[in-house]
């Protein structure tokens, strides 16, 4: 499988999500935030965690506007699988590809440490051999990972079983305990949490290796 | 009484924030000569006295709110 991972000015999990790729056996390929690329070129597509742009204005909202944005909304359009992890999340929801927003920890402090969830639906793509209920553990690292939304959109996302996964023990505030979501197609998908830093037992858990 | 207090990066002062913004927007094809990004800060007070009111938020600007190195600052009286 063809995967591309994201690339803006102050990502700073791409490489290790590259690394992840590769030892899941598949084939990374750098999308550089500058850069287009052809919905039919990739088999899948993961936007890393970090600091794009420098979180200015607000986290993720310029990144949404750059040109490898623009590639990646027409590749979901196309019902091809994106997976965003943590400042990726919040590049999505400013994209508009996922329902709601992150904002800061409602401890008000940084928070980084592991976390267990639990799995609520299963997605296409990423995660897909998931049972429902079932939980793993991931390492968290975000200031800004406090899950946030209208009841309108609460709602949807709990009829159409969009809750992709929930903390068992919120660690920053989240509404209803919420550590990632999906679209209503299914096929985009983002959590906080970190899988790509959950590969072996070495590290402390293997379960982020199950997402590819 | 409710103020507000403007603080903006000082003009020969490299924005980084406010550079990035504006390149983003001209990259989109949105025409404009400048663009900075500040801070506002909202501050509500039981003070009868506008002058006197004022007095105590420039002192609170003063004590934390700027940095007179990099930044200036306006205070605007609001409604309400």
């Amino acid at each position: 499988m063809k995967v591309g991972v994201v690339r803006f000015p102050g990502t700073n999990c791409d490489r290790d999500v590259w690394q992840m790729v590769k030892e899941r056996g598949h084939s990374p390929f750098w999308c550089w935030h500058q850069d287009r690329f052809a919905k039919d070129d990739l088999d899948a597509v993961i936007v890393p965690g970090g600091f794009s742009y420098g979180d200015y204005l607000r986290c993720g909202a310029l990144a949404a506007k750059s040109p490898v944005m623009a590639s990646v909304r027409e590749f979901a359009g196309a019902g091809k699988p994106v997976l965003g992890i943590c400042n990726g999340f919040q590049v999505l929801c400013e994209s508009q590809l996922l329902a709601g927003a992150l904002v800061r920890n409602e401890s008000l402090r940084f928070v980084d440490d592991w976390v267990r969830l639990r799995v609520k639906s299963v997605a296409k793509g990423f995660l897909a051999d998931a049972k429902l209920d079932e939980e793993l553990r991931l390492p968290v690292a975000h200031g800004e990972g406090r899950f946030v939304c209208d009841d309108e959109i609460l709602k949807t996302l709990w009829e159409n079983d969009q809750v992709w996964l929930t903390y068992v023990d919120n660690p920053n505030g989240s509404l209803r305990d919420i550590a990632g979501i999906m679209n209503a197609g299914r096929n985009v998908m983002a959590l906080m949490p970190h899988p790509e830093r959950a590969l072996h037992d070495w590290m402390g858990s293997h379960d982020g290796g199950r997402f590819l | 009484m409710k103020f507000g207090v403007r603080i903006m990066p000082r003009s020969v002062l490299l924005d980084t924030q406010g550079r990035t913004v504006e390149k983003v927007l001209r990259d989109h094809s949105y025409e404009l000569d400048s663009l900075r990004v500040g801070k506002y800060v909202e501050i509500e007070l039981n003070e009868k006295e506008a002058g006197r009111a004022e007095e105590k938020i420039k002192a609170m600007t003063e004590f934390v709110l700027y940095n007179p190195l990099i930044e200036t600052f306006v205070i605007e009286r609001r409604e309400g």
